[in-house]
């Protein structure tokens, strides 16, 4: 640019603050150099602009700082598009909003590709602040929308996760389940709530943990023959330094989503993620790290992970396409060794050579011990060790050490990074662990959870919530503990049973006629297995006298069977500690002497059949507790459990069935019932709502449904008409008299299942 | 009534698992009921034919269904041009004329159905026709061998003590790594390559059950993939066919089971 365009530039440059004329010049060349002389022009005429709105010289600054990037590719018009919206920000009551716009453009626009995306853009924020700017009525003024400032901010954040519509969904999300809440809904814009994690795991491309779950959780049972469990850790958050997965001795520890990478599905990249540190778990043995240098444990790291992933293809020759199509390739020469520390250039270059035999290193040392690995390899087999390794590992870091190059403070990054493998923490134990584990655990692997340190309590689950105001669900908004009931003594339950005895007998006549071994005769069959007397008879006559007889003349027998499997759900809620005042006896108790006589009357029957109880205090604990499993006779152990039953916290309904649920879908059987023994409505002491949780149980119906599920209320709330028909349809049972349940819950489980 | 027709020819192909023959000949020499336990498609029917061929008896074999009724194995009265006519069900035929009866899958019959084998398998020997009014007392080389398989027991479908305890029992189990490797050798006709690939899924399957399979992938069904592998069917469809669809509808299992057996398969 020669002085003569400067200086017809500057006088086009109306604006006088003194800020904006002392960095002109810087601003004016970076735009000149990316943009056509009309292109600096409307430049100029926005920055004129914006300086005359009256929001100082800071909305200039930024404006002018990204807008040539922006224009010179998405065209000059956007110049005019952005100073306008600009002004529009700034004459609202969000004009707070306005430099948060301006500096994250940048960002947003480095993502998406189109002037309609950006349209789109802007028309997303608008409609956020449509939804969520207050009017009050008769004051004609209008608040700002409260999380504006903290949307704009994480913008950045969320670009990088989502797609325009994922943050449209994520935004409406936020507006409209915090309308009423100004500080949550602040937190969940700047993506510090629980929920904004949620959204945007759901909302994000790629293949989430939770998805494949089932499949994994299978495919290390069958392909490896393990059983720790797995645990996922957020991707979605950490900026700096990305998470990567790992094993340790209790867990192992995986993302919780992973996207498509070199056209590999999410799906995929599990599956080799778990493959390697299943090689791992079963090929590996520890090393003492502080015995090596860091270097000289890069390299012992890349021939321990090639030796197990050797290993792992001898097994499952399917892994090898698997595992190559996701290790990276970095090319020859792209790393300069004046320039950078070449360390994780070459260890990658190692790793992708032992893996990949078509590979080229051009490098007589990785040739050397390419041809080395494979002869341990070959000669050991599954007999090789670690040490083998590290052996390996030191003595290739010594041969290939340039200290020039090495210690070079810029790391090259670039195409080195193995994705589907894990720390390798498996491998290294370090002398100070004794004192100090803590330090030897970063705490960004701090698990999300509490944990809850018992032995009989399974990891937490989380399910969705149905809110029936926004018509959507809340991801894994509750979270189910379960665990094994307590017992106490199991002749209480015989006792109980002792009380019923002529109940028993009579319920024990109703069982004999429900009974799959009770017979019914087939008369007129050609085969059977009785001759039918009578009707030979007639046949022989028949033959006889030159007529045909009848040939059918044996009876048979078959007999109806029962496929059915059973949960049955038991709500021990606080409010069961009520006494009635008649019988002094509690309803918690009555519903120990009914499940008492239903588990007899089940196992009497033969079918599938299991017992939990449920309560909950907020949706962060919602209690499920193991009273008997399937795979359980009704034995003394299960009465123990029932004996010891106690009442407290609240009602979450929705989220015990959905936990109860997966048991009874694991189940084979024809029918599946699941029955839900309850004094009163779902509702729970965070949900102010008493519609929600009624709601949320209506959905989770519904969805039981969906399993091929029939659930069916017995409830001992003799008002509960309206609400538990809102839930169950038409299929409940109130109880009036609650001195009949003892009797009346076999008889509805039997009518039911006839 | 010609009981040779029963006898089997030629040599069943039988891979031994450990010292089941000569326990199976003890047990025959004292004319001891025999149970034999095991999954499915573990070689029980195989090894009980092998024996009667190695004895040189005649077999009849019944397999067990839920309908099967106690006169499906004594006999019952016919209609004929005379009136009605007796036909000796296959327990009959067997205790009349010396055979080695095997019953397959016993727990698939009704509890009260079996009941007519128990004076049969103590020590009296013997057979009551009630409703012809007679009594068999079996031959010399009558034998009754009975099939079982514990991981079908439910409530419903066990047998009664009183049944149980009439038998000696022998224990089957899928075969080891190298034999069932030998075994689809030899009966699937593939190489030894493609049989240590077939034997590796199946493990591979075994360790899900209890997690939403019922029982493993059985030898047999190995054998079937084997077959089909050696008509010319790609391995990993051949597995798939064989393997997996006939065990699962679960969508899960079934993706994990393919992918294990494209991994293996490589
Ligand atoms: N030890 C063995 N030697 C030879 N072949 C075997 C052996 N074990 C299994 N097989 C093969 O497996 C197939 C199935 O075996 P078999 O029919 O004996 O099973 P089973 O245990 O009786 O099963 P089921 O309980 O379902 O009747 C046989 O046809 C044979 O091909
Ligand atoms: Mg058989």
């Amino acid at each position: 640019m020669n002085e003569a365009m400067f200086a017809e530039y500057q006088e086009k440059f109306t604006c006088k603050f003194p800020k904006a004329v002392e960095l002109f010049p810087d601003l004016l060349n970076d735009a000149v150099s990316k943009l056509s002389p009309q292109g600096v022009e409307a430049y100029l005429e926005g920055a004129n602009f914006l300086c005359k709105i009256g929001q100082g010289v800071e909305p200039v600054l930024v404006y002018m700082e990204v807008m040539p990037d922006i224009a010179a590719h998405f065209g000059q018009g956007t110049n005019k598009m952005i100073a306008d919206y600009g002004y529009q920000l700034a004459r609202s009551p969000n004009k707070k909003a306005l430099i948060p716009f301006l500096s994250t453009l940048g960002h947003v626009c480095r993502r998406i590709d189109k002037i309609e995306d950006l349209e789109l853009y802007l028309q997303i924020i608008d409609e956020y602040v449509d939804k969520t700017q207050t009017v009050i009525h008769g004051h004609h003024s209008v608040h700002e929308s409260p999380g504006m400032v903290a949307l704009l901010e994480s913008m950045p954040q969320l670009i990088s996760k989502l797609c325009l519509k994922g943050i449209q969904n994520f935004i409406h999300y936020g507006a409209s389940n915090y309308a009423n809440s100004p500080n949550d809904q602040i937190a969940y814009f700047k993506l510090e709530s629980h929920d904004a994690k949620s959204i945007i795991t759901r909302e994000r491309q790629g293949t989430t943990f939770k998805d494949v779950a089932r499949h994994l959780e299978m495919l290390k049972d069958c392909m490896w023959d393990c059983d720790l469990p797995f645990q996922t850790f957020a991707t979605a958050f950490d900026q700096l330094r990305k998470p990567v997965p790992y094993l340790d001795e209790t867990i192992i520890a995986v993302p919780d989503v992973y996207e498509n990478e070199n056209g590999i599905s999410g799906l995929n990249r599990y599956r080799a993620t778990l493959a390697h540190m299943m090689a791992h778990q079963r090929w590996s043995t520890k090393l003492m790290a502080d015995n090596f240098a860091p270097h000289i444990q890069l390299f012992i790291s890349v021939f321990e992970d090639s030796r197990v992933e050797y290993l792992a293809i001898q097994k499952y020759p399917g892994l090898k396409a698997l595992f190559l199509s996701l290790h990276p390739y970095p090319e020859k020469g792209a790393c300069n060794d004046k320039e950078f520390s070449c360390l994780r250039y070459r260890a990658t270059r190692l790793s992708r050579a032992l893996l990949d035999e078509n590979f080229d290193s051009e490098n007589p040392l990785i040739e050397e011990f390419r041809q080395k690995f494979h002869a341990v390899m070959s000669e050991k087999g599954e007999d090789s060790t670690t040490r083998d390794m590290a052996e390996l590992g030191s003595l290739f870091y010594v041969k290939s050490r340039k200290q020039s190059s090495d210690s070079m403070p810029k790391m090259f990054f670039d195409d080195t990074e193995v994705s589907y493998r894990d720390d390798n923490r498996f491998i290294w134990f370090h002398y100070e662990e004794y004192d100090e584990p803590d330090e030897i655990m970063p705490n960004e692997y701090e698990p999300e959870e509490k944990i809850i340190e018992d032995p009989n309590s399974l990891p937490p689950r989380h399910y969705d919530e149905w809110d029936y105001i926004s018509e959507s669900y809340r991801p894994d908004w509750a979270t189910v503990y379960e665990r094994l009931h307590p017992s106490a003594d199991a002749g209480y339950i015989d006792y109980l049973m002792a009380k019923h005895d002529n109940l028993a007998k009579r319920l024990k006549k109703m069982i004999e006629a429900l009974k799959p071994q009770n017979k019914k005769r087939i008369r007129f069959q050609e085969e059977g297995d009785e001759l039918d007397l009578d009707i030979a008879i007639r046949s022989i006559i028949d033959f006889k006298s030159g007529q045909v007889p009848d040939p059918r003349i044996n009876t048979s027998h078959t007999t109806d069977s029962r496929n059915i499997a059973v949960m049955l759900l038991v709500d021990t809620s606080q409010s069961l500690n009520e006494r009635n005042p008649d019988t002094g006896q509690t309803l918690l108790e009555l519903s120990q002497e009914a499940l008492a006589i239903t588990a007899w009357t089940v196992d009497q029957l033969g079918d599938k059949f299991s017992i939990a109880g449920f309560s909950s205090d907020t949706r962060h604990e919602v209690r499920y507790q193991h009273i008997k499993g399937y795979s359980e006779n009704y034995c003394d152990e299960v009465k123990a459990r029932i004996s010891a039953m106690e009442a407290s916290y609240s009602t979450r309904m929705g989220a015990a069935m959905r936990h109860a649920a997966h048991y009874l879908d694991a189940q084979q059987a024809e029918k599946k019932l699941m029955l839900v023994l309850t004094d009163g409505e779902p509702a729970d002491i965070d949900v102010k709502d008493p519609q929600m949780l009624i709601e949320d149980t209506r959905k989770a119906v519904e969805e039981l449904k969906g399993q091929g599920i029939y659930s069916y209320c017995i409830t001992l709330d003799p008002d509960a008409d309206e609400y538990v028909e809102t839930i169950f349809d038409n299929h409940y049972t109130v109880i009036d008299h609650v001195d009949k349940l003892p009797e009346q819950l076999p008889q509805v489980f039997m009518k039911l299942t006839q | 009534m010609d009981i040779s027709q029963y006898k089997i020819e030629n040599e069943p192909f039988y891979d031994a698992q450990s010292n089941e023959v000569e326990l199976y000949e003890a047990a025959y020499s004292a004319r001891l009921p025999v149970m034999v336990k095991g999954p499915t498609g573990c070689g029980k029917s195989r090894f009980v034919e092998h024996m009667a061929w190695k004895l040189g008896k005649p077999i009849i074999t019944v397999s067990c269904n839920e309908d099967i009724t106690a006169s499906d194995l004594v006999g019952r009265y016919l209609l004929d041009a005379n009136g009605t006519r007796w036909v000796d069900g296959p327990l009959t035929l067997a205790a009349r004329y010396g055979a080695i009866c095997y019953l397959d899958e016993i727990v698939e019959a009704r509890q009260d159905t079996m009941v007519v084998i128990h004076a049969l398998t103590d020590h009296r020997r013997e057979l009551s026709l009630d409703k012809k009014g007679e009594l068999i007392k079996a031959h010399p080389d009558f034998q009754l061998v009975i099939s079982y398989n514990p991981g079908y027991q439910s409530l419903m479908k066990d047998l009664k003590q009183s049944t149980k305890q009439r038998f000696c029992a022998l224990d089957f189990d899928y075969a080891t790594a190298e034999k069932e490797s030998h075994i689809l050798q030899q009966e699937g006709k593939v190489d030894a390559e493609t049989a240590t690939k077939l034997v590796k899924i199946g493990e591979a399957a075994r360790n899900l059950k209890g997690h939403g399979l019922d029982e493993g992938i059985s030898t047999r069904l190995m054998v079937y993939a084997a077959t089909l592998i050696n008509q010319g069917i790609a391995p990993v469809e051949a597995c798939k066919m064989a393997l997996v669809r006939p065990i699962t509808d679960d969508a899960d299992i079934r993706e994990t089971l393919d992918n294990a057996i494209e991994m293996i398969i490589g």
